[in-house]
């Protein structure tokens, strides 16, 4: 039992601290995301110079062979600073597919490239029925020769329209929600029959809904196996679960810092407002929250390993329940405790708001998998 | 980073789970599985199997019978008590006035009380709040006034637990009215068979007596049972109440209960089916499982920064464990309520120290503790510093607020 980190990865998290401090202050996201892209291409170079692109993969495919708390660190510290870059699509996603689900020619050909920063990857995986379940999916995969045509359409694409090669899921056979049938496929963006609309999500970032029309892709492209993709496509996911838990501690946590900040400095009354006791227990119920939801960060990023697809998923579904829960109340709080500046544009903590409200919305709100979890009985208490 | 129990620490673990499985008596467990009261000769009889075993006072320096273990190795003992579930050692002597004498005690005081503790030959209590003293400890009024080799003491003490089974009772008592509030208290040994002692019975809101009101009305206590120095008793106090770190979260308690619900819930019918087949009823538990899960994994943080602290001092995280164990633990009571249903209602009291209760139940046979336990768990919110003296505490400690 042992929550300290190792020296490199200490290293590793003042190495990001120092980076978000000196790239991320308020100031220069905004400037960020006036680029085309909504994002650095810049920073994204110096993220590959410092490692950090290729940290997941092992070493032998041209990685540095980080786990699961080297993505944690970086996750948080995306969340502190807000960060625009891909990260999580093309890192965590799609590296995710490749190291679970790629063999070893395509882990020598691909990991390289998104390790120099030069290739950016997304994940196409809802649709517009499919709210989120993963086994729902209505996109096609017809045999085509030795290859396949795919045809359907994927929403809320993160990154999308960046990316230089899409992940999408799509049905080989059996009915919509099946969860036999299911291929991962690895698809050029720029492959004939694509298109892609763009645009910026409501907090800040990027997405695009994807059309697919007859694409011709070879066997190669496949992802894991044809028509049994789903415990790949749960495996990556789950572990995005783990990252996006922990991006949201860090973003929790500066808007608890921030409003702390606020209580101790906005007067009325003639005196500070954090001398009110209904503000401080406030401030109190928001610091629980908060570690509350690192502790099941952490848990996550323990579980996310996990071979056992179901205590894996359990802890997973546990861990951003809590982190929904949190973050609502965190988010809502450190609006309300701000006031009136705390709703406008031009100050940072709504926008940590709008992020956290967003990462409930991704691969699985709370309540979706509390339902989840309760249909399946299952406790994530170990006795 | 490894979140694991270590094979040496799970080995420990079964160690210790053997141990409880094969000497707990049977029927303690029961009474504790069924949430029935404990009478004082199952307390006195498991603390006195443990103390044979060398763990009855597990957290001691290892001079006083302490076992030296690991934080992490005492929260694995705490939990294992919970899940058993066993009774804990009396808190009163092995966790409160044990380690005040260990640390502030004369060598007297600790050659003869602190044996005495670790076999339950003396069971204490603990006179600390009064009836105008309740979050604002400090303003307590019993006086204990010099007159020679002895104190004489003059007051009230309430919310004392368990005093009608108490040899001893430790007291915070002013000796000096003139000073500051918080400096003019000491911390007094009273031997309860003390003439001028009267305890009288409070009956909690669930009908059980649990607590109680002790009167001193010229009391007679020796100089000699004075611990440490006069007028120092606050600074003890703060050190009693900050050594708790862990194991007030009770989080193998919530566990143990949310067992006893499922199990129950299991048996309940609710129309064509049992009532853990009710999603709506499945969600509520998953919620407070979630919860609980976060708190575990929350406490865990803190006993493994046990072993980073050098000071002695309260930690602040503490209040946070008690505020989120106690409102978990509560949420539990409201679970099993909702499994019970209308059998909640009948009024079917234990009585006390007497567990040949021949009156047939009323209801399933598991019914009559769960309201009950339900009223009475409301105390855990209260007790022990209330939640919002906690938020207090977390505001000026923590956030500098």
């Amino acid at each position: 039992m042992d929550f300290d980190l190792s020296e490199e990865q200490r290293l590793l998290k003042d190495s990001l601290d120092r980076l978000i401090g000196d790239r991320y202050a308020f100031e220069q996201r905004k400037a960020y995301a006036q680029n085309a892209e909504g994002w650095s291409r810049e920073l994204w170079r110096q993220y590959a110079e410092l490692g950090l692109l290729g940290l997941p993969f092992a070493e032998a495919d041209g990685g540095s062979g980080g786990g699961p708390v080297e993505t944690m660190l970086v996750m948080e510290a995306i969340g502190r600073g807000l960060v625009l870059e891909p990260y999580f699509a093309t890192v965590v996603l799609g590296g995710g597919f490749l190291r679970h689900g790629g063999n070893a020619e395509l882990r020598r050909e691909v990991v390289p490239k998104i390790a120099d920063g030069s290739l950016i990857l997304a994940f196409g995986q809802t649709e517009r029925n499919s709210r989120w379940n993963l086994a729902d999916v209505m996109t096609r995969a017809r045999r085509d020769g030795s290859g396949w045509v795919l045809d359907g359409e994927k929403g809320v694409v993160l990154y999308g329209d960046s990316a230089g090669k899409l992940i999408v899921t799509a049905r080989l056979g059996g009915g919509q929600r099946d969860r036999e049938g299911i291929g991962v496929f690895l698809v050029d963006a720029a492959a004939p029959g694509i298109s892609r609309r763009g645009y910026p999500t409501q907090d800040g970032l990027r997405a695009a809904e994807v059309t697919l029309a007859g694409v011709r892709v070879g066997a190669d492209a496949v992802l894991g196996e044809p028509g049994a993709g789903l415990p790949l496509v749960e495996r990556v996911v789950d572990e995005g679960v783990a990252a996006l838990c922990a991006e949201a501690v860090g973003a929790m946590a500066i808007m608890h810092e921030l409003t702390v900040e606020y209580l101790k400095t906005r007067r009325q009354f003639g005196r500070e407002i954090g001398s009110f006791q209904v503000l401080q227990h406030r401030a109190v119920d928001m610091l629980i929250a908060l570690e509350q939801a690192r502790s099941m960060a952490m848990y996550a990023t323990m579980m996310a390993a996990e071979e056992n697809a179901t205590e894996r998923r359990d802890a997973i579904s546990a861990a951003k329940i809590q982190i929904g829960r949190s973050g609502k109340f965190v988010g809502q709080q450190a609006i309300q405790l701000h006031g009136g500046i705390g709703m406008t544009m031009e100050y940072k903590v709504g926008h940590y708001f709008k992020r956290v409200t967003m990462i409930d919305t991704i691969f699985g709100d709370a309540d979706y998998h509390l339902r989840a979890l309760a249909r399946r009985g299952g406790s994530p208490i170990a006795t | 980073m490894d979140l694991r129990f270590t094979p040496e620490e799970l080995a420990f673990r079964d160690e210790v789970r053997t141990f409880f499985h094969e000497n707990l008596p049977e029927s303690i467990r029961t009474k504790l599985v069924e949430g029935k009261k404990l009478a004082k000769d199952d307390i006195v009889t498991w603390q006195r199997i443990l103390n044979k075993k060398g763990w009855a006072v597990a957290n001691w320096p290892v001079e006083w019978g302490g076992t030296g273990w690991t934080p992490v190795q005492q929260y694995i003992f705490q939990e294992e008590l919970q899940l058993t579930p066993a009774p804990q050692p009396l808190g009163f002597g092995v966790t409160m006035v044990g380690p005040v004498m260990i640390a502030f005690g004369s060598e007297t005081q600790k050659k003869h009380f602190l044996p005495r503790i670790a076999n339950l030959e003396d069971w204490w209590c603990q006179g600390f709040s009064e009836p105008g003293s309740g979050s604002d400890l400090a303003s307590l009024r019993t006086a204990a006034k010099r007159d020679g080799d002895h104190y004489i003491v003059n007051g009230q003490k309430t919310w004392t637990t368990l005093a009608q089974h108490a040899d001893w009772i430790f007291c915070l008592v002013r000796t000096d009215p003139q000073a500051k509030k918080q400096e003019g208290i000491s911390f007094l040994l009273i031997d309860m068979k003390t003439p001028g002692i009267t305890v009288r019975p409070i009956i909690t809101i669930e009908g059980g007596h649990e607590v109680n009101e002790v009167f001193f009305d010229d009391v007679n206590v020796p100089v000699e049972n004075l611990v440490g120095q006069e007028n120092k008793g606050w600074d003890y106090a703060k050190y009693l109440l900050g050594r708790e770190r862990t194991g007030i979260a009770r989080v193998g308690l919530s566990k143990e209960r949310i067992r006893r619900i499922k199990e129950l819930a299991a048996l309940e019918r609710d129309g064509e089916r049992p009532l853990i087949e009710d999603e709506r009823f499945r969600e509520k538990l998953a919620a407070v499982e979630v919860e609980l899960k976060a708190l575990e994994m929350t406490q865990l943080r803190v006993v493994a920064a046990e072993r980073h602290r050098t000071d002695n001092r309260p930690d602040p995280a503490s209040s946070i464990l008690k505020i989120k164990g106690s409102e978990i633990q509560q949420a539990t009571t409201e679970l099993l309520m909702e499994v019970v249903g209308p059998y909640a209602l009948p009024y079917q009291p234990e009585r006390e120290d007497d567990d040949r209760w021949n009156e047939p139940p009323i209801g399933p046979e598991w019914a009559g503790p769960i309201a009950p336990t339900y009223f009475n768990w409301r105390k855990t919110t209260i007790y022990g510093g209330t939640n919002e003296i906690q938020k207090n505490i977390v505001a000026k400690a923590i956030l500098g607020l």
